[in-house]
């Protein structure tokens, strides 16, 4: 029954068996390393083997790595609006604080949680120097 | 076998065109879904940073059993839908019925063990709201919402996916596809295995992160 006219790529069968065993195992260790305390690399870990484990899945299982560019191009899109739609959100509540004085009147709103720990005061403002670039 | 359901669509030269076209829609299809869990992670991530304590405690609480034995019958069931296309690409019907038989019991399976955790989880009324127990943050309860949400969320992707491999096995049994045709078997293949994706980052994010 070994048709030479398929219109796709026919992955092998132990490709399958070889992508579902590494994802087991990802499983394992996975579930496996949650249990540890490690300190920061319990995160990165955390993180790393879904990685792992989806560009695993997406390459080989839903063939992407078989498939013509203009269908990569398509499947980096999706995933590329997803890291704008994180990175831009998140340069606004990652730096909420950050900037001395801003956002102070919503947080004595309540709209959004007090800041850990108090703004120290702001320095006063250095005074001009005489002789400056504009001068010369 | 080649009837008009399985010839070439007027509008494409050859086989292989038309799968690139339905390949490529089915993945467009699928950055709309990127981006509709992507608003619920973005939201994951902000509450996560802004209590980090609160979801730490949160996410001890949840069944861990649960979500790997989930993990592994999901992924699993990918396992199974590959052979599944690999088998219609071969033009085997009876092998591609039975392998989208199995994985479609797998996903049934996913659904009672989460129906399972979802009784315990009530049990233990971790459901936002009034009778949310005292001794937790408030603001864990953001995390259950999220993981309702979420997990719910997905669980009506996963019965969708079933419907459709249903739909694919029913035609599967009337011997529609051939090794010449079998776009459909590809596309829903790709649905199952995003489902399958979006899960694995589901089980990392509520059931792994702060477990020690």
């Amino acid at each position: 029954m070994i048709s030479l006219s398929s219109p796709t790529v026919t992955v092998p069968r132990k490709t399958y068996l070889l992508v579902w065993i590494a994802l087991l195992m990802l499983l394992l260790l996975n579930w496996g390393l949650a249990q540890l305390n490690l300190g920061r690399f319990n995160l990165v870990a955390t993180l790393a083997i879904p990685t792992a484990q989806m560009f695993l899945m997406i390459f080989y299982l839903m063939h992407v790595r078989y498939n013509p560019p203009l269908t990569r191009v398509f499947v980096a899109a999706g995933f590329i609006w997803f890291v704008i739609l994180i990175d831009l959100t998140l340069s606004d509540y990652l730096t909420r604080g950050d900037v001395p004085g801003m956002f102070r009147k919503s947080w004595e709103h309540g709209t959004w949680p007090a800041p850990v720990k108090e703004l120290p005061d702001l320095p006063p403002a250095p005074t001009p120097k005489s002789s400056s670039k504009a001068s010369q | 076998m080649a009837n008009s359901a399985t010839a070439v669509a007027e509008q494409f030269d050859d086989m292989p065109q038309q799968l690139e076209a339905a390949t490529l829609g089915m993945w467009t299809f699928l950055a709309t879904e990127i981006l509709f869990f992507g608003a619920l992670f973005l939201a994951y991530i902000v509450y996560r940073h802004t209590y980090p304590q609160a979801f730490a405690d949160a996410s001890r609480h949840t069944k861990i059993i649960h979500g790997t034995i989930n993990t592994a019958l999901l992924l699993t069931s990918s396992f199974t839908m590959s052979l599944g296309i690999h088998a219609s690409q071969r033009g085997r019907n009876r092998a591609l019925l039975g392998f989208l038989l199995v994985t479609m019991f797998l996903g049934c399976c996913f659904l009672a063990v989460k129906g399972l955790e979802y009784k315990s989880d009530i049990h233990e009324h971790l459901v936002p709201g009034r009778h949310f127990p005292h001794e937790m943050p408030v603001q864990s309860q953001i995390f259950w919402f999220l993981y309702w949400i979420m997990t719910g969320v997905h669980s009506v992707h996963l019965i969708a996916g079933i419907g459709l491999l249903a739909v694919i096995a029913w035609m599967a049994a009337r011997e529609r596809f051939s090794a010449h045709y079998h776009n459909p078997v590809i596309v829903s293949g790709l649905y199952w295995h995003f489902v399958d994706v979006i899960w694995v980052w589901l089980y990392a994010l509520i059931y792994l992160i702060n477990r020690h």
